[in-house]
């Protein structure tokens, strides 16, 4: 495995008024690899589905911690972690079927899709009373 | 946000980073304005929005069932070039709410294919 060429962690409260926060510092760590506008509104994208599942899922009945890892290569690609130690999930093909939520009518059930289709590559590991760990890559393209 | 009402419809100007935590408080101040005023147009103004994840797409059919249920209509106008990737993948389209104005310059989401 080729070892990054820089990494960060972020660890923060399940509150919603950080969810602007996660997403601006994982922005703010991957400009370093001088994306285009779009791929870091992708990313954006993708880091504030995958937090705002952490606050309205994962910790839904209570508050905890959400661990964000961002580590970047020289190949431009970025890998982004983001964990909890919430509810987890007990059914993960079905819970990133695009519409299917169980949080009611104001959320759209479209997160995973989001992440799936703003990043390269997504994968989803939960165990149930345990938590739920995201992991997304996403490759910037170098600029000649 | 500013909400701008004439008559009986109701423009709601979105402006920042619309997520989780700050569609709460638009879709709290809309709400209450279209049952306070009994309003048959709701217009979502997306010009001043630089942000937007899913929640934006929650906040569009939820508002979308709200008119729907009063038997009005809802509008989403004015959408940035930035916001277009997302309300495609969400298959607004189907809804026809999206409307595009002579600024709007930006890809026309009812002749996306790709759903």
């Amino acid at each position: 495995m080729t070892q990054p060429m820089n990494e960060m962690r972020l660890t923060i409260p399940s509150r919603s008024a950080n969810e602007a926060f996660a997403r601006a510092s994982v922005a703010a760590f991957i400009a370093q690899l001088d994306p285009m506008v779009e791929e870091l509104a992708d990313i954006k994208t993708a880091v504030s589905e995958a937090v705002t599942n952490c606050i309205v899922h994962a910790y839904r009945e209570s508050a905890g911690q959400i661990y964000i890892t961002c580590r970047i290569f020289e190949s431009g690609r970025v890998q982004i972690r983001i964990r909890d130690r919430g509810c987890g999930i007990e059914n993960i093909a079905q819970a990133m079927e695009p519409l299917y939520t169980t949080a009611g009518g104001e959320r759209a059930g479209l997160g995973f899709a989001v992440m799936q289709s703003f990043t390269d590559k997504l994968r989803v590991q939960s165990l149930p009373g345990k938590g739920t760990t995201v992991t997304m890559e996403k490759t910037i393209r170098r600029r000649p | 946000m500013e909400l701008r009402q004439s008559q009986t419809t109701l423009t709601a100007m979105l402006e920042g980073e619309l997520d989780h935590h700050s569609a709460k408080a638009a879709r709290e101040r809309i709400d209450a304005a279209v049952e306070k005023n009994h309003i048959r147009l709701l217009q979502l103004d997306f010009s001043g929005v630089s942000f937007m994840d899913s929640s934006g797409i929650g906040l569009i059919l939820g508002r979308y069932r709200l008119m729907q249920a009063a038997g009005g209509t809802l509008e989403v106008i004015h959408t940035p070039p930035q916001l277009e990737k997302l309300m495609r993948l969400a298959g607004l389209s189907q809804l026809d709410v999206i409307r595009q104005s002579a600024e709007n310059k930006g890809g026309d989401l009812h002749d996306t294919a790709d759903e």
